[in-house]
């Protein structure tokens, strides 16, 4: 049986049996914007940047929330689609403060690229001067500035579909319409995790990393991908590095994780540049440790251990690999023991 | 694990017990919640606190620490006494099924209802739920192994999964959660007392061959080797006179902690090698500076046998090295030259010599992304599950296990159980977990979780500090009236050196897997202050919060 088709902007695609059009069109390569479309997450059709012309229906559609069905003839370029998306534009640039100048999402900003590539002139309807919002930096980890929420509900989509952790939902109704955490608290009084999955799903400035504000833009990054130092998941991560520091870290669309992180992989890597990391070998002299250099160390443990060798015999040494540190390492620290102290007295920490 | 994370998510019914998943691997249990939440799929709970992953399960069973073994085999009586068991798989996989069959056939509901205190109606539902699912996984970690039954609870783990014919399908399986980023590569590296790396017998004299020829190497020793808990009591008996401990912090996370200084002191020669200067690396002789993992390349296995990459991202602080390094240096020292351009060139070593291995390089994780093994030669995909057509064995073989006492039970002097474990917010020993602001924030102290009920036969406050003592030692810790605690049984984290909790368990061990028994031993509580100030214990009750 051939897959069902559909036509999209004059083009006949194919689709499969439980795409929504925005799927469809993705996958025959046709562009539609959106900005609450989260993957792995249940369609809401909430912000309307999507939608479409589809043929028969009376109204235009929304692209994310709408089921391919056979022989459905689709418009996404349209001068009333258009039309559309710029209104909606219009209005979501209007029902906040979006100043871009030192918003830490600028360059990086779902709202702020589709404002630019609508042309959206500065808001026809803006707020009275002096309005103000919501604004919330009374936690460590995340920002909430309310004053550039676009209320596509996506936080909320990656909180209970991602993570299913359920803190955070839609509130109030209309014109009051807002994000809440436990009957409107601030996060740190609710029952959020603090796993920072909203931050990353958040298209504008709205959430932020707060480690982060400030400590650069996102074109003056680099990403480094490696794997979370934590628990025995394997997180893929992206390290974001500028001038030789993290300044943040965040979940990279990858397996196993799929983007998801959880607190101590989002917000937990200060360790690394920490004041008290060890920056010299140390050695224990009438009962403290001193500093040393590499050389004096390297050579002190390697005549002890050959000392200890010869005097007691190779089974009196004992080596711990470690959980800690990477595959090359634990291969050459058992292979040391063997190889060169020969002993069999190998293990790590697997039973703690 | 058996099987894969992301297959957690398809299972029509998933079995967590012994796993704090959502706050000790949440990234796992938000498959899990996927999966019970989205897809309405089966979610059992077999554990000894009210976890938040209760919260998402269709029944939560809750044994008395200890008595896996009689819920499990109680759990297996039912399925055979109700012909619910996989005859077919039963009869092509595994053997010694009638040995199985005659001893669980003792653990009748209600007698496990007395030795356990699952409610009978509870299991029997429980059974039926797990084996009416097509695919069924069963997930669990160290509040199945931290026993001195450990051993045998993993294996009533893998019988209750045999006999409805779930290990060696997809989204099936008997999945162990590994509680450390590289412990899985640890393990397969070759970092234990018996195996080189991909487990091969230091025993088996071909193994060891193969080794000295790789290692060009002659005489490499023939006899296994001590573990880690054995290493530390060998001390005082002499057999052990030096250690070299890299990135472990022994004198936090070890059982029965004021054991273990004592005679870390009686060392002749202590190295320890760290990012940090850790409560046990100062007692060193020499304290040798590593990089962190940011600051350098190589490999990391996960717990579903997934070997991804680890990138340098910054450069070392100070003077640190990466591990790799210092041990080359040390060898080069000892006249055992080791020149490895780098951490790929170790890789291709350890491809050359550990078969499950063989076809993993770091071109291929590069472009693919992180492989699975076995992984036996450059084509071969990856194995997303273990034992499709067959066990390592051949057939799987069930064993009859019966149920057994922990070491220590509570008494009159020492009333309560307590267990241990981590907690959201905190990592081990804390060493990387207690640098980080936001981290510190959600969860500064240590707490020890108890019931409402508890608090108040002891006349404790919540927030109140207490004093929490063992036959083993005692500590101050202040207190938490928690949900997630029952009457009888209190909950103490072990990442805070300042509340050692490993002051107070005991170093009981599993027989075979030498893993000492965190999870159960008899404890006593008392106020520590006639009455605490009220305000204080108002403000103490504000700070905390959060659930995963």
């Amino acid at each position: 049986m051939s897959a069902p088709r559909m036509t999209i902007n004059g083009v006949p695609v194919e689709f499969s049996p439980g795409q929504t059009i925005l799927e469809a069109a993705q996958s025959a390569g046709v562009s539609i914007p959106t900005l609450c479309h989260y993957p792995d997450t249940r369609p809401t059709g909430a912000c309307r940047v999507c939608v479409v012309e589809l043929e028969g229906a009376r109204s235009l559609v929304p692209a994310c929330a709408t089921y391919s069905a056979p022989g459905q003839v689709v418009h996404t370029d349209t001068e009333r689609v258009d039309a559309a998306r710029r209104m909606v534009l219009e209005l979501m640039l209007a029902s906040g403060n979006h100043n871009c100048l030192i918003c830490e999402a600028g360059g990086d900003c779902e709202l702020q690229a589709l404002a630019y590539r609508y042309q959206i002139d500065p808001p026809a309807f803006g707020k009275p001067p002096g309005t103000t919002y919501y604004y919330e930096d009374n936690n460590s980890m995340i920002i909430r500035d309310f004053s550039r929420c676009i209320q596509c509900a996506r936080c909320v989509k990656a909180c209970t579909d991602r993570q299913v952790n359920l803190a955070i939902a839609v509130g109030y109704r209309g014109a009051e319409t807002t994000i809440v955490a436990a009957g409107d608290q601030p996060y740190i009084d609710s029952e959020c995790v603090f796993c920072g999955e909203c931050v990353q799903a958040c298209p504008t400035g709205a959430l932020l990393d707060k480690h982060a504000r400030f400590l650069g833009r996102v074109w003056e990054r680099q990403k480094v991908r490696s794997t979370c130092p934590y628990c025995g998941v394997g997180c893929q991560i992206d390290l974001q590095v500028k001038e030789g520091r993290i300044i943040q870290v965040t979940g990279a669309d990858a397996v196993p994780n799929r983007g998801r992180l959880c607190v101590k992989g989002r917000f937990g890597w200060h360790f690394v540049h920490h004041p008290e990391r060890l920056k010299t070998p140390l050695i224990k002299e009438n009962g403290s440790l001193r500093k040393a250099d590499w050389e004096e160390a390297l050579n002190l443990v390697a005549t002890r251990f050959a000392e200890l060798k010869d005097r007691e015999g190779p089974d009196k040494i004992g080596g711990w690999c470690s959980a800690r540190i990477t595959n090359e390492e634990n291969y050459l620290m058992q292979k040391f023991m063997r190889a060169v102290l020969g002993t069999n007295h190998v293990d790590h920490c697997a039973r703690l | 694990m058996t099987n894969s994370i992301g297959e957690l998510e398809w299972a029509d019914c998933i079995l967590v017990t012994g796993s704090n998943t959502s706050e000790t691997h949440p990234v796992i249990a938000t498959f899990i919640k996927r999966a019970a939440y989205l897809h309405g799929k089966t979610l059992i709970v077999i554990d000894p606190r009210r976890l938040y992953l209760v919260r998402h399960a269709h029944l939560w069973l809750r044994q008395r620490p200890g008595s896996d073994i009689a819920v499990l085999n109680g759990l297996m009586h039912v399925i055979i006494r109700d012909n619910l068991q996989d005859h077919d798989y039963i009869a092509r996989r595994t053997e010694n099924f009638d040995a199985l069959k005659e001893t669980v056939a003792r653990y009748t509901p209600a007698l496990v209802e007395q030795v356990s205190g699952v409610p009978a109606a509870d299991l029997e539902r429980a059974a039926r739920l797990y084996a009416a699912a097509p695919r069924a996984a069963i997930v669990y970690a160290m509040g199945i192994t931290q026993h001195t039954t450990g051993t045998n609870n993993v294996i009533s783990l893998a019988n209750l999964a045999m006999l409805c014919g779930n290990v060696g399908l997809e989204s099936g399986g008997v999945n162990p959660l590994r509680g450390q980023n590289n412990v899985q590569g640890a393990c397969d590296m070759g970092g234990l007392p018996n195996v080189f790396s991909g487990y091969q017998a230091v025993t088996d004299p071909a193994k060891r061959w193969k080794m000295e020829a790789a290692w060009n190497v002659r005489n490499l020793p023939d006899w296994e080797g001590l573990t880690l808990t054995e290493m530390l009591p060998g001390i005082a008996e002499g057999r052990i006179k030096a250690l070299y401990i890299i990135g472990e912090n022994p004198v936090i996370s070890e059982a029965d902690a004021d054991e273990i200084i004592n005679p870390l002191k009686e060392l002749d020669f202590l190295v320890v090698q760290d990012i940090f200067l850790t409560e046990t690396g100062k007692l060193a002789d020499v304290v040798l500076p590593a990089a962190s993992f940011a600051e350098k390349d190589g490999t990391f296995t996960n717990t579903e046998r997934r070997v991804a990459l680890v990138r340098r991202a910054v450069p070392p602080v100070g003077q640190s090295r990466p591990d790799w390094q210092i041990i080359c240096e040390l060898s080069r020292r000892m006249g055992y030259p080791m020149d490895y351009a780098g951490p790929e060139e170790i890789f291709e070593e350890i491809r050359r010599v550990t078969p499950s291995y063989a076809g993993v390089t770091y071109r291929r994780l590069e472009q693919e992304g992180g492989l699975q093994w076995p992984c036996p030669h450059p084509e071969h995909p990856g194995t997303r599950f273990l034992h499709q057509d067959r066990f390592t064995r051949g057939l799987g073989r069930f064993f009859a296990i019966d149920y057994q006492e922990p070491t220590e039970l509570p008494d009159d002097q020492y009333p309560l159980i307590l267990t241990t474990g981590r907690v959201l917010y905190q990592y081990h020993t804390g060493t990387m977990s207690r640098r980080a602001p936001g981290l510190v924030e959600k969860a500064p102290e240590c707490r020890v979780e108890m019931a409402a009920a508890d608090a108040e036969a002891y006349g404790i406050q919540d927030g109140e500090m207490v004093r929490v003592c063992s036959r083993r030692g005692e500590i101050k810790v202040r207190a938490q009236v928690s949900f997630k605690a029952i009457p009888g049984t209190i909950f103490i984290p072990f990442h805070y050196y300042e509340a050692a909790v490993n002051r107070l368990t005991i170093a009981a061990l599993d027989p075979v897997a030498k893993i000492p028994e965190y999870k159960v031993c008899a404890v006593q509580i008392r106020k520590l202050r006639p009455s605490p100030p009220k305000a204080a214990a108002a403000a103490e009750a504000e700070s905390h919060g959060g659930s995963p």
